[in-house]
């Protein structure tokens, strides 16, 4: 099965969505099989054969029959919108606990920014959530931000998507009761790259997600290196963060923690160093129209950086 | 027809520039309608055109056909050019040739109007398609609208939209806009006025009816679009901030202006189809529409609830519970006039005696696709499902039907609609005593 599969739901806002339509969808299968063998059963039995001379019988209507054909759809619709009304209600109003993993998710054009106020990480474009035990849930409650343009947060195994607006913070919140990788995608057209602005969300154990998050929160050992010398004597700086060096940018992914993703540019190549290489050197050559722009540095220098960059774990 | 057509071959040919210079001046509505629907084909080719790049770039992963760049301009112009000029002048170029025929009028209540309002449409087009060459301004090379058909603000604004490719997709649709309300307008004023002797609006073809409410939707619809265009040069040139979120301005406006339209739309496009399924489903049928007056008031319904559905396409944006609720709640009850509508189809077939002539086989399928797209009404997929198939099928049988109608080569099939068989001194157009006697028959007979 697709690993996008809305079929496949591990989370409950997407299990209650899969179950709302597989009710609509059974309710209205039995009316089209039935109105389309009544058009079927009225093309063939009522073809004209034979002399057109005679009129068939004149019915003008019937009122029976019209209020029967109203009332009957009504309380079908007024059915099938209780059942959508409990969902929306259940997946909208719900409270969060105390005990939730709190995520500021910030939509860039052409990558993810992911903070947690409150364990003091900030990564990208890999999220990492704790599994939730429906007996003991620990739910991930998702603040929706954009820095410029709209976007939206679909992981369709995990729940229905929500868009990050400019000015228009939203919520939403998931609870996955399985560990994993789930995959998801940009769902809202926001530029040249929205194609290439990938989901990736890590449903981890409570212990490793504890360990990942001890990693995150130690500054990288980096020791003093041709590659940093460039990294931060050039224009990386403006778009980059590294905690504990002078690079401060906010435009671009914080590389802090580089090594500890498995992907670049927002999902579009994995993460190994002929990739990042490439990528410094030429980011068309992944993801054209990408704001990374091209730096321009030698052959030397790009090594450099790009040997300085593996040392960020 | 012998006598006439002697006189015809006398008139001498005239050089084809003065017949052209006929058709651009012309504010006949039977020729407005068919430049409508000409124009309205031409660009049916060109959104075709676009579509098979998009699905050639599409035929397998990675491929690198076209670049993202101008993959996102094909969807962009495709959707601008489907909607704004196919669907559109094709539904007004069939109600300006039909509406004044069927209701007995001698013209369209407003005919300058009419033609200002086709040439306003056709500047739009020209508008669209000039932002190849000038879109990207004195920058450099040309490009067209790359923000989806949709616009959504922020992705507008001059900060994300560099040149004037939103301007000419801006400019286009304002003047097509201006163009469509003035259509809508003379369809209302047509209809309520100039109706011949006798012919109470309960008695009225339910093809004259449906593009009325249609009418109606246009004005309510279109409205709203064109000022959000005027909110949005006024944004990017003017210095406003309606839907400038740097500034504190509003994206979720901008959806709501946009989709106020973009619903409604809908109807627009679909209701013209069901009219000409109300209309040969009968002929074909050889029976009476069933429930005339239930079809009217069920039109109307989808009118109204029409109107209050728009927000389905922002169930995503965060609106609370309560708004989504209600949208929920009025596009499934639009399922129900709809419903009425195919039920009431079903009722005139059944005990008929169904001649399957083109335009019923078409108008059979137009029902068909109505009901599949009735059950999916509350669904994403909606755009794909409703207004491909209904529409097209409902237009494609009404094109048959009119040849039907209108060329003694469908002698037979209006033969086998009750009419009997046109009689050879028939001239090749009817004049609108004939139609109205057709039509006469039609509903009342």
């Amino acid at each position: 099965m697709s690993p996008t599969s809305i079929f496949a739901p591990v989370s409950t806002p997407a299990e209650s969505i899969l179950g709302v339509s597989i009710f609509v969808f059974s309710i209205v299968a039995v009316i089209f099989v039935v109105v389309f063998t009544l058009l079927v059963y009225a093309v063939v039995r009522f073809r004209s054969r034979g002399s057109h001379r005679t009129e068939p019988a004149q019915i003008y209507g019937s009122t029976q029959v019209e209020l029967a054909w109203t009332v009957i759809p009504v309380l079908i619709v007024v059915a099938l919108f209780l059942a959508t009304a409990r969902v929306i209600g259940s997946i909208q109003n719900q409270t969060r606990p105390q005990n939730a993993i709190e995520v500021i998710v910030t939509g860039h054009q052409y990558w993810w920014e992911y903070r947690y106020p409150r364990l003091n990480i900030i990564t990208a474009n890999e999220l990492h959530v704790p599994v939730s035990d429906p007996a003991h849930p620990t739910p991930t409650f998702l603040t929706l931000l954009s820095a410029d343009t709209d976007h939206s947060f679909w992981v369709p195994r995990l729940a229905g998507k929500t868009d990050l607006i400019p000015n228009h913070p939203n919520q939403m919140w998931i609870d996955p009761h399985e560990t994993g990788l789930f995959l998801g995608q940009c769902a809202q057209y926001c530029g040249t790259q929205h194609a290439k602005m990938l989901l990736r969300v890590y449903v981890q154990s409570p212990e490793e997600f504890d360990r990942w998050v001890h990693e995150q929160q130690q500054l990288p050992q980096t020791a003093e290196s041709a590659g940093k010398r460039v990294f931060e004597s050039t224009a990386c700086v403006n778009c980059h963060t590294i905690s504990g060096t002078p690079a401060k940018g906010r435009f671009g992914p914080d590389l802090t923690h580089l090594m500890s993703r498995d992907t670049i540019a927002s999902g579009a190549a994995n993460n190994t160093p002929d990739m990042l290489s490439l990528w410094i050197r030429n980011p068309d050559a992944i993801k054209p129209g990408s704001k990374m722009p091209a730096m321009g540095l030698s052959e030397q220098d790009a090594s450099a950086v790009t040997a300085y960059l593996e040392t960020l774990r | 027809m012998s006598a006439q057509t002697i006189a015809i071959s006398e008139i001498p040919v005239r050089p084809l520039t003065l017949r052209l210079h006929e058709w651009v001046t012309t504010v006949d509505h039977k020729r407005l309608g068919i430049l409508y629907v000409v124009y309205g084909l031409l660009f049916l080719a060109l959104g075709g055109i676009e579509a098979a790049i998009m699905r050639l770039q599409l035929i397998r992963p990675r491929n690198a056909l076209v670049s993202p760049e101008v993959f996102n301009r094909m969807f962009t112009m495709h959707g601008t050019t489907m909607i704004f000029f196919v669907a559109m002048p094709l539904v007004f170029g069939f109600a300006n040739y039909l509406v004044p025929l069927m209701i007995g009028a001698r013209d369209m209540a407003f005919p300058r109007l009419n033609a200002f309002s086709f040439w306003m449409t056709a500047l739009g087009g020209i508008f669209l398609y000039f932002s190849f060459f000038g879109g990207d301004g004195l920058y450099g090379a040309g490009s067209a609208p790359d923000v989806g058909w949709f616009a959504y603000a922020p992705l507008t604004a001059k900060t994300f939209s560099v040149g004037h490719s939103t301007d000419f997709w801006t400019l286009s649709l304002l003047s097509s806009g201006i163009g469509s309300i003035g259509t809508a307008i003379n369809i209302i004023t047509t209809v309520l006025c100039m109706r011949c002797p006798g012919m109470t609006l309960g008695k009225m073809p339910l093809l004259v009816w449906l593009n009325l409410v249609m009418a109606a939707l246009v004005i309510l619809a279109v409205s709203p679009l064109s000022a959000a265009q005027l909110m949005l040069i006024v944004d990017r040139y003017l210095g406003g901030h309606f839907f400038d979120t740097q500034a504190g301005g509003s994206a979720v406006i901008w959806m709501h202006f946009f989709w106020i339209f973009g619903h409604p739309e809908v109807y627009v496009l679909v209701l013209p189809a069901f009219a000409f399924a109300s209309e040969i489903i009968p002929v074909f049928s050889r029976k009476a529409i069933f429930g005339y007056p239930v079809m009217v008031l069920a039109t109307i319904a989808i009118g109204f609830i029409g109107m209050s559905v728009w927000a389905h396409h922002m169930f995503t944006v965060g609106m609370s519970a309560g708004a989504n609720t209600f949208f929920v709640l009025s596009t499934m009850a639009i399922a129900v006039p709809t419903g009425i509508k195919i039920f009431n189809w079903l009722a005139t077939m059944w005990g008929g005696k169904i001649r399957f002539a083109t335009p019923m086989l078409l108008a059979s399928q137009d029902v068909a696709a109505s009901i599949a797209a009735t059950q999916t009404a509350a669904r994403v997929i909606f755009a794909a499902f409703l207004i491909s198939p209904g529409p097209l099928h409902g237009l494609r049988a009404g094109l048959a039907w009119i040849r039907a109608l209108l060329f003694p080569c469908a002698e037979q099939a209006a033969e086998a609609a009750g009419y009997g068989s046109f009689p050879d001194a028939q001239p090749r157009t009817p004049q609108p005593a004939q139609i109205r006697s057709v039509t006469a028959q039609t509903t009342a007979s």
